[in-house]
Order: structure tokens, then sequence, then C-alpha cells
């Protein structure tokens, strides 16, 4: 921090920041994007077992997650307009707010989580194992790989999202700064995007 | 200098955008709840691609960023859709 005050050039540039973070979230997409191969895949080879397996979750716990997610990277973009708008004190609220609801997410998946591990399935259980077809036992491998990596990236959003505000609070982000915030809000968005086919995959088609 | 591309989005284009999108999701899980076969699948991609079109355009500014970052988002989900094309042309024709 000390050696970034004492440049004499301080370098910023908001285009360049911009397409880094995208390139960035083009690795994430194809991420995701082999995930849901495997998943397409799987299903077309076990459609019955699937359609069984996916009968498991609760559509409402999804939904309610979809909803969030959706307000939130709503109040995620408003922030960075917010910020333009030179209104500080509205920016740190709409992302406090982002940042909440993604905790409640949070918390939502620790019991939709928690229900499937009292029934007895997790990644290698016996239950899993002695009582239901590969295919069920596919579905459900997949569901936890594929939302828990996905809840790992509300993890870090949040995190990221923290640290914008911590700098939009000392100054460091401002309106002719503002490409960290803007940055945090496309990774945001992103986590929203994963989450928009997640949830009808999993939670709607059984 | 960067003011120049400084596009400042008005609040209300965001609450427009997360009401389409709600109303999108609802529409979903009433599309997915009645049974139609193998359409069940084609319209819930369908209703996540337009949703997932909408983040793109409005929350993340692609309609307000330079032609070359459309482009290349283009074609990043073009590799994703070729990739997933050929995949399941070995598995249906193995």
């Amino acid at each position: 921090m000390e050696d970034s005050k004492q440049m004499t050039h301080d370098h910023y540039d908001a285009e360049a920041s911009k397409i880094g973070m995208w390139l960035f979230i083009f690795t994430e997409l194809l991420l995701f994007g082999g995930l849901f191969i495997i998943y397409s895949v799987y299903r077309f080879m076990n459609p019955e077992a699937f359609h069984l397996a996916a009968e498991e979750l609760d559509t409402f716990i999804g939904a309610l997650n979809t909803v969030l997610l959706l307000v939130s990277s709503m109040t995620i973009a408003m922030a960075t307009s917010a910020l333009q708008l030179k209104n500080k004190k509205l920016t740190l609220l709409l992302s406090s707010v982002t940042v909440i609801i993604g905790l409640v997410f949070l918390v939502n998946k620790y019991f939709e989580w928690e229900t499937k591990f009292s029934h007895g399935i997790w990644p290698g259980s016996e239950h899993m194992l002695e009582t239901m077809s590969q295919g069920e036992i596919l579905f459900f491998g997949l569901y936890f790989i594929m939302t828990g990596l996905h809840a790992l990236h509300i993890i870090i959003g949040l995190a990221i999202i923290g640290v914008a505000m911590w700098k939009v609070h000392t100054g460091t982000i401002h309106e002719n700064r503002a490409a960290l915030l803007e940055n945090a809000g496309l990774y945001w968005h992103l986590v929203d995007i994963i989450w928009i086919f997640l949830f009808p995959l999993f939670y709607l088609i059984t | 200098m960067s003011n120049e591309k400084h596009h400042i989005v008005p609040y209300r284009i965001y609450i427009y955008i997360l009401l389409a999108l709600l109303a999108l999701t609802f529409a979903s899980i009433e599309i997915t709840s009645i049974e139609l076969g193998k359409y069940t699948v084609a319209g819930a991609l369908v209703f996540a691609t337009i949703k997932s079109f909408l983040v793109l355009t409005y929350f993340m500014h692609l309609k307000y960023d330079k032609p070359y970052i459309k482009i290349m988002v283009a074609f990043v989900f073009a590799i994703f859709i070729v990739t997933t094309i050929i995949t399941f042309l070995d598995y249906l024709y193995r």
C-alpha cells in the first residue's frame, strides 16, 4: 500500500481491468461449462434415474435461492451506478445488501445440504452405495460438486465485494476509479448466471 | 479520458430487468410443472438462456460495452455450444 502512494505514475486503466476480468470469467464459464456437459451426458445415459433423484430436491428452497441471487445481482449493479453518481453512502448500503443476501443464500444451502446428509445422502455414503442405482449416485455426485463449487464462488464473491466495500469506504475506489467495484459486480453476476442454469437442471427437470 | 465511456445506467432499468428475471423464473417453474415430456428440458433451458442473456446484457453492461467485448463473450458461448454438440454427436453415433 505504501509503495503505491510513492509511485509517480499511478497506472489505472479501467478498460484493461475490465478485459482482464472478462478473460477470467471466460475460464470460469468453461470450467462450469465442462461440468454442464458431464451432467448432460450422464442425464442422457440415465434419464430415469436422474428424474427419480431430482424429486429428492426441494424446489421451494431452490426457487427462493434463485430469487435471492437475482435481487442481489440487481443491488450490486445499482451499487456501481450509485458510485458513479457520487453517492458513497448508497453504494455501501447496496453492496451491504448484496453481501447479506449472499450470506442468506449460503445459510439456505447449509440447511438444504443438512437435509440431504440427514437422509444419508452424501458422496460415497453407505445409504447411496447400497440403495441407489448408478444413475442416482451420479446425479447426487454432480449435485454436490456443482452446487458446492458454486457455493465456493459465492464465498469468494462475498470476499471480493467485502474488499471493494472497504476500498469505497477508505476512498481508494471512487467515481473516477470504479474498476474494482465493477469487476466485483461482474464476478457476482457470473455466479448468478451459473445458478440460473443450475436451478432448472437440478431442481425443475424432474 | 475515462469519462467518455462511462455510461451510468439508471436505477429503474435494473428494477425492470429484475422484474423480468423474476417473471421468467416463475414462468419456468410453472412450465416445468406441466408434464411436457421431452420438451420440459428444452423449455427450462430456453427460459434460462433468456435470463442469462438479460443478465449479460444489462447487469454485466455488455449493452454499453465496445463491440469487441461482446464478440469475445459470444465466441466463448459458441465454443461451449460447439463442444456440447460434438460431445453428443460422439455419444449418439458411436
